[in-house]
């Protein structure tokens, strides 16, 4: 069996999937969530990296390499607020953002 | 790739280059002045974004076009950028009178919104997928910043991880579109997938979905609205007064801009997800926002309601709708900024007041912003002859001339609805027993409400220049 795009693009989906899985059905830890927010990123990455291969065209393999850049950066901000957010509430459980509602 | 590296042109580009070096001397000056420096940064942040404003309207005519057609400036981006510019400007200044009262001072707010708005500048001219994810994390990852930027406050930082969490999500989201249209038309411009697109495959309308999500959630519209009631409430007031006008304006272009130059051939298709959206988001805006006692929670649906009513000239698809889309963002600016100078001016001895209830008697104990507040409030409702009633009036005539009438109806209905909420300010204001008056109003909010009431009591007189602006703008994308 050769692996074609679709296997590919089936491995995307699947981690995609995961990834807003792993945000919506997580009541544990906030640090999940961002995990997952990695998972969507690097499912989007496999889907660009194939479709460059795929179809013959260097672009898709420069946008993978600028979100991963992107994605670095964010992670980092992303941390950096949980901190902040961790020194107010002392914890980090999803079930315990819970200050504002309506 | 083997030919000789020509440098691109950079003359389009001047107004990012000058706010990008500029943030970064800004940022070096707050760094050795230390908190000394942060009037002047202030100051300096906004006259940096006047100069950007004014290379802006200085640059050459007609369209331009750099970096490999992945950045384009035309008449709508013009418009935008400077709608962009303004709000930003306004917000800065009006976080000032904020910074001195409430906690730490920090010159990085301004820098932070600088740098923002720089992104915003990038979203609004990009013309292919990857400007476009870099423009809008440039305009994100400053906003996630400022939402938790009161350090010690729990609200603050819980609106900023919140903000946070969903929207890595959404860009997530709007990445694994753009590379499935990018898979399915081969190629990142937008110019190029308009050509492709024609040949619509699943694969693609696929793709559409998902970009279309992304851009749903960036300017809060139904069914991506949830994190904008929360993020409003939490964030300090100044900030919240920047997220409800410069982001949506330049969230509204990105959306027009691919709506309409990256994917004409499908609209039959895209139109059906903006029907939807636009009708859920008015009417979650006007229903949901009924029960409301928090002026800033209340705000986040009113500014729901209005991307709904914006985005009915994007459903429109005509060059109609989209001047429709331009006149709704520009006097939305003016609304929204208006009314968040009075509730950063809702301050007694003891500390902010976000309650509308607070507002009781306010026509007795200050007049003045009274008047102001409920002209703005009924301009918001869509009440003729003020401001509001045009930018409804341009969107559901576009929505009408291109056979939406059902959409049309709903939205007028809807915008009846939400009339009740304002108007119950209003009786607030000018029925209730006075409470306690405010402390004065700082002279810079002043200027805000006094520029955003007028405009908003006086467009009807002479609405011709921003009306024809806007068409002039909106016919530069067919």
């Amino acid at each position: 069996m050769t692996i074609g795009l679709g296997h590919y693009l089936t491995v995307a989906a699947i981690l995609f999937t995961l990834g807003i899985f792993g945000i919506f059905l997580n009541r544990k830890n906030v640090i999940i969530i961002l995990m997952s927010i990695e998972l969507i990123l690097l499912a989007v990455n496999i889907n660009l990296v194939a479709f460059s291969a795929f179809l013959g065209d260097i672009v898709g393999q420069v946008y993978a390499l600028i979100v991963l850049t992107v994605a670095a950066a964010e992670a980092a901000i992303g941390l950096a607020i949980l901190v902040a957010y961790f020194r107010n509430r002392g914890s980090i459980a999803v079930e315990d953002v819970n200050l504002m509602k309506g | 790739m083997n030919a000789a590296l020509t440098i691109p042109a950079v003359v389009p580009l001047l107004p990012e280059l000058v706010l990008g070096l500029g943030a970064m001397a800004l940022l070096m000056v707050g760094v050795y002045a230390g908190e000394r420096a942060v009037r002047f940064i202030d100051g300096a942040s906004i006259a940096l974004l006047l100069l950007a404003g004014l290379i802006v309207l200085a640059l050459p005519a007609g369209k331009l076009v750099t970096f490999g057609d992945s950045f384009v400036v035309d008449g709508f981006a013009r418009f935008l950028k400077i709608l962009a510019i303004l709000g930003s400007a306004a917000a800065i200044a009006m976080s000032i009178d904020y910074a001195k009262h409430e906690g730490p001072q920090r010159f990085e707010h301004s820098v932070l919104v600088v740098l923002s708005t720089l992104g915003m500048l990038m979203l609004i001219s990009a013309a292919d997928l990857i400007a476009l994810y870099l423009g809008l994390e440039l305009m994100s990852l400053p906003l996630y910043v400022v939402a938790a930027s009161q350090r010690s406050s729990l609200r603050s930082t819980e609106a900023g991880l919140k903000y946070f969490v969903l929207g890595a999500l959404s860009s997530g989201m709007l990445l694994y579109g753009a590379s499935l249209v990018y898979g399915f038309t081969g190629t990142v411009n937008f110019a190029g997938i308009a050509q492709s697109a024609a040949a619509a495959g699943p694969g693609l309308i696929f793709g559409l979905v998902f970009l279309f999500a992304g851009f749903c959630f960036k300017v809060s519209a139904v069914p991506f609205h949830m994190w904008t009631p929360d993020v409003y409430e939490g964030a300090p007031t100044p900030v919240t007064a920047f997220f409800a006008a410069a982001p949506k304006v330049a969230g509204m272009a990105m959306f027009v801009r691919v709506a309409v130059a990256a994917f004409p051939g499908i609209t039959a298709q895209w139109r059906e997800i903006l029907v939807f959206v636009s009708i859920a988001s008015m009417l979650l805006g006007a229903f949901a926002a009924i029960g409301q006692r928090n002026f800033k929670r209340l705000m986040a649906y009113s500014s729901i309601g209005h991307m709904g009513f914006a985005l009915i000239g994007l459903a429109a698809g005509t060059s109609d709708g989209v001047q429709g889309v331009l006149v709704y963002m520009a006097i939305y600016l003016t609304m929204t900024l208006g009314v968040f100078a009075v509730i950063l001016s809702m301050r007694r001895s003891e500390g902010m007041v976000e309650s509308i209830d607070q507002l009781a008697g306010l026509a007795r104990t200050h007049p003045t912003m009274a008047f102001f507040l409920a002209m703005l409030l009924f301009s918001m409702a869509g009440v003729p002859p003020l401001a509001g009633f045009f930018a409804k009036f341009y969107v559901f005539l576009a929505a009408i001339h291109a056979g939406l009438y059902a959409l049309a109806v709903i939205g007028v209905l809807a915008s009846v609805v939400g009339a009740y909420y304002y108007l119950a300010i209003v009786k607030i204001m000018y029925f209730d027993e006075p409470a306690e008056g405010f402390a004065a109003m700082p002279y810079e909010l002043k200027v805000v409400l006094a520029v955003c009431g007028l405009f908003n009591i006086l467009f009807f007189l002479y609405p011709g220049p921003l009306v024809g602006v806007a068409s002039a703008a909106a016919h530069s994308l067919f």
